[in-house]
């Protein structure tokens, strides 16, 4: 019963959707002044949420009924399931498990599974084509994301809870004042950017080519349901970056979105091939030297 | 009147639909999203999608390839979905009425909320046009 409590209000479901709609209006409020616009109110992502939830929903012909309905809720659960884990490493402690950095590592790759689930499901072309560029960035920015996070692992001496992580931190001061880690965090703030599919790298939602990507189809509640699985982890993913890097230091977790904010503002968006080079290479790179640097201890 | 329905007069996501236009009115549209005017003040965003949509913009006269997929792209749309006709030529076809490759104007293909004369209309006039619309939306509840 308390698990549950856990789970869908706080501090899971509810809290942190609600937490993340409004740092979506943040993110379109600081895109608007950074254009010299005003941007909405800060209530407009709820008002976006509700009006979608009393919209006609339209099942498109020739595509597969149950996955096209399925998909979206797989990506909310996990999303849900990974704000549950992260909240309470930080709120209570003794909750957390032996593994749990691993757990959040995997359930991280479902909400862009949902997405190319829901694109194959909808019988569209251009959804298709938004999944398949969307499953081959999946494929490009895994690799160094995952080399980065295991670096606070590398230098914690094997540690993989979240909780002992920031239990090491406590101790022995942050780990990015360790220049693997830095390199670490440079590479993993890029990979999150097209975790959440912002502008670098949002080929597969490229709303001036694919007009939406592989969100085409959907309408009404299930689109909602889209856009609160992507205001969650929005929320979530520098969230997992504080908690390994910076010891879970909340204070410090407004900086990093703020980045993410920024650097989304200040670039144009790439091309799919592009992308997969650029994590392929210089990218995986880094994040194989920081490896290297961490195994050395420094 | 429900909350979803409110909302919907706060969150227009418009859609724009251009059948034949001579980009004159396209072009004062999209002086809506520019820091002058910025109607994202107002909840107002384009989307790339039609499914997406909660408001159609029509612009051009609707010429005879443009109104089946004027009529489609209207289908398309999740409802409650409003339509605005901008410019003469989606409102009446202004010099173009009775030429050979002009159709019908655009309320006979699909039927229109409110209609934005000019040619071009003003940002502004587009604007009172999306407002008249709301206000329509909020009388009928």
């Amino acid at each position: 019963m308390k698990n549950v409590f856990y789970f869908l209000i706080f501090p899971g479901f509810l809290f942190t959707a609600i937490l993340g709609l409004l740092l979506t209006w943040l993110d379109r409020k600081i895109t608007a002044r950074l254009q010299w616009r005003v941007g909405p109110p800060w209530h407009q992502p709820f008002l976006d949420f509700f009006k979608l939830l009393g919209k006609e929903i339209i099942i498109p012909e020739g595509g597969s009924v149950f996955v096209f309905f399925f998909a979206p809720v797989v990506g909310v659960t996990a999303v849900a399931v990974i704000s549950t884990v992260l909240w309470l490493v930080l709120i209570a402690p003794a909750q957390s498990f032996n593994g749990d950095l691993i757990v959040v590592l995997y359930l991280s790759i479902i909400p862009a599974l949902s997405v190319i689930l829901g694109g194959f499901a909808s019988g569209n072309p251009l959804a298709s084509l938004g999944a398949s560029r969307e499953m081959k960035l999946m494929l490009s920015y895994e690799l160094p994301f995952i080399l980065s996070v295991f670096i606070p692992v590398i230098l914690s001496g094997g540690l993989i809870s979240l909780n002992g992580l920031i239990g090491y931190q406590k101790e022995s001061g942050i780990f990015l004042r360790h220049i693997s880690c830095m390199l670490a965090f440079m590479v993993s703030i890029i990979c999150i950017q097209a975790k959440l599919t912002l502008v670098p790298f949002d080929s597969p939602e490229a709303e001036t080519e694919l007009a939406s990507g592989g969100l085409v189809e959907y309408s009404g509640a299930a689109l909602a349901i889209y856009k609160l699985t992507k205001a969650i982890n929005f929320l979530c993913m520098p969230l997992f970056l504080t908690v390994i890097f910076l010891g879970g230091r909340i204070f410090l977790l407004p900086f990093i979105i703020l980045v993410i904010i920024i650097l989304k503002n200040t670039n144009p968006r790439i091309r799919i091939d592009q992308a997969a080079v650029f994590f392929w290479g210089p990218v995986t790179a880094v994040a194989a030297i920081a490896v290297f640097l961490a195994f050395l201890g420094f | 009147m429900s909350i979803s329905s409110k909302a919907f007069t706060k969150s227009l996501w418009a859609f724009h639909v251009s059948v034949g236009s001579c980009n004159n009115c396209d072009i004062e549209m999209l002086d809506l999203l520019t820091p002058r005017f910025d109607v994202e003040r107002f909840g107002i965003v384009l989307v790339g999608s039609v499914r997406h949509a909660d408001l159609l913009l029509v612009t051009g006269i609707v010429n005879r390839k443009g109104a089946p997929r004027l009529k489609k792209v209207y289908e398309q749309a999740s409802k409650p979905c409003l339509v605005v006709a901008i410019g003469v030529c989606a409102c009446g076809q202004g010099i173009f009425r009775g030429g050979y490759n002009s159709y019908d104007p655009v309320d006979k293909v699909i039927p229109v909320d409110v209609y934005v004369p000019g040619c071009p209309p003003k940002p502004e006039a587009i604007l009172l046009g999306i407002n008249k619309a709301i206000e329509k939306v909020k009388s009928k509840k």
